[in-house]
């Protein structure tokens, strides 16, 4: 893996010309954009625009037919990659937590340490106890997910992708399945995260959010990056009829 | 006791010659039952654990990215699943076990072949329960949603760990079910390993009330009771095990 080259001066996600085709239905159409260590970005845009299906190539879950997605200078859209190398570097948590249900939240946390780093499960349970801390769940560490709210699963899922140590965390609608009340207390856990400087990309509905976390804001539409800009240009100063329609029925 | 016990059915047998309970009050008739007992039961035991070993194996490859695989494993399934078993226990029998290489026995001249006729039933039977245990882990594994194979996949899992460690004991949780009635099915259909003469528990049985006709109703009723305890048992051990497996808060 030619990572050697990369420093924290080049882009952390490099994106150029992606193209990404489900059978004949195109959904990304040439998208291309950088992200800094460090960086939050949000992607926002109308259902079906291909935001999810973006985020989702970045770690290599779905594959591109054409065009560059490079991680710490890792190639994504290469037949040779050792997904391994980039999943340890890029965290993910989608909009339906997926914990494993079979397994407590604790073990949830520490069960890929374990299992794909082959760290000692003494230290991995340390760290996976700090982790559920930091996400505010403390005395639930041997609650089984079907035990626990949306809101609470939601957050052991940030635990357990933050227990691989990634540098880089995408967030695929994370809130989207929660009942409102919940929706905040997972929105602080990923700005307590962002303010801890971890570079995060984040597919979202919540506008608020994003216009109070984001450092950088892209609207995509149709499989195109439509208008992006930093929150308080984007927001008060959008010049694409499709972005003015958007926010006009989202704010 | 034990005497009071054996003149009770001999006291029975001359009373009413029709209820014989001849393994009762003779003891080689005794030692014929105990060793039908053995057989079934390590006939049972071995099928079981074989047979569950070639459903989780089948269930993995069924899933391989190889289509020449999927076949295979296709192909392996419709042959024990649509054919008789007892015509499966004589083709390996009798026509496979043609080329299978003997050795010479411990008396210096006979020959001995490397796979007995025992060997050949638990092959055999476990390889057919081995196929309803396949499409019964398939089952299963269809009803963990792909997503939650996806966080795994995310989390830099490779697809034989996801197998292992989710897949698999998610799986097992919903096949318990349909699982255990097969394992029933299986216990049962060792009786038929009595066509390649393995001396399991209706071998004995028939060779008893060959010999005593006035003990066959008798040793009817003692081979339902056998299974009945040994079918039983195992349910019983299933229901415990999916009990212990149960996830708080998870299915029903």
């Amino acid at each position: 893996m030619p990572t050697d080259n990369w420093t924290d001066s080049q882009p952390i996600v490099s994106i150029k010309d992606v193209h990404k085709s489900f059978g004949d239905l195109e959904v990304l159409k040439g998208i291309s954009f950088d992200v800094m260590k460090g960086e939050v970005v949000c992607i926002i845009g109308p259902s079906g625009s291909g935001k999810s299906t973006l985020i989702r190539c970045i770690n290599a879950l779905n594959d591109i037919q054409k065009g560059s997605i490079k991680v710490e200078g890792i190639e994504v859209h290469d037949k040779h990659l050792n997904k391994l190398e980039l999943r340890k570097k890029v965290g993910m948590v989608f909009q339906q937590y997926n914990l494993f249900p079979h397994k407590t939240a604790l073990e949830n946390v520490m069960m890929a340490p374990i299992k794909v780093l082959k760290e000692s499960p003494a230290e991995v349970e340390a760290k996976a106890r700090d982790l559920i801390e930091k996400v505010r769940l403390q005395g639930k560490e041997n609650s089984y997910p079907g035990e626990l709210s949306g809101g609470q699963q939601q957050r052991v899922a940030i635990a357990r992708s933050l227990a691989m140590n990634p540098d880089i965390m995408l967030f695929d609608e994370v809130t989207a399945a929660l009942d409102p009340e919940t929706v905040k207390e997972v929105l602080v856990t990923i700005k307590d995260l962002a303010e801890d400087g971890m570079t995060c990309m984040l597919v979202t509905h919540e506008m608020g959010f994003a216009k109070e976390i984001a450092d950088h804001i892209y609207f995509t539409d149709r499989g195109v990056i439509v208008e992006h800009g930093p929150p308080a240009t984007f927001f008060e100063q959008a010049k694409d009829e499709r972005t003015k329609e958007f926010l006009s029925q989202i704010l | 006791m034990l005497e009071a016990f054996i003149e009770f059915f001999r006291q029975l047998a001359d009373d009413y010659p029709r209820w014989n309970f001849i393994f009762f009050h003779e003891p080689r008739q005794w030692a014929r039952i105990v060793k039908g007992l053995q057989y079934t039961l390590v006939l049972s035991i071995a099928c079981v654990i074989f047979s569950v070993i070639i459903g989780v194996v089948g269930a993995w490859l069924q899933s391989s990215p190889s289509k020449l695989v999927r076949h295979i494993v296709q192909g392996y399934i419709q042959f024990f699943r649509n054919t008789p078993p007892f015509v499966q226990l004589l083709f390996f029998y009798f026509a496979l076990g043609q080329f299978t290489p003997s050795i010479t026995g411990p008396d210096g001249w006979t020959e001995v072949p490397i796979i007995s006729n025992v060997g050949w039933a638990i092959i055999s039977l476990s390889f057919f329960a081995g196929a309803f245990n396949v499409e019964i882990f398939r089952s299963g594994i269809e009803a963990v949603p792909e997503s939650t194979q996806e966080a795994a996949e995310a989390l830099g899992f490779s697809r034989l760990q996801t197998y292992k460690e989710i897949v698999l004991p998610l799986a097992f949780r919903v096949s318990l079910p349909a699982l255990n009635n097969n394992l029933v099915n299986l216990v049962k259909t060792t009786t038929q390993a009595i066509g390649i003469a393995v001396p399991e528990l209706l071998y004995q049985s028939v060779s008893i009330w060959s010999d005593y006709p006035s003990a066959q109703y008798p040793t009817m009723l003692l081979l339902f009771i056998s299974f009945i305890v040994i079918v039983g048992v195992l349910v019983l051990g299933m229901h415990r095990w999916e009990k212990a497996m149960h996830i708080p808060g998870y299915g029903a």
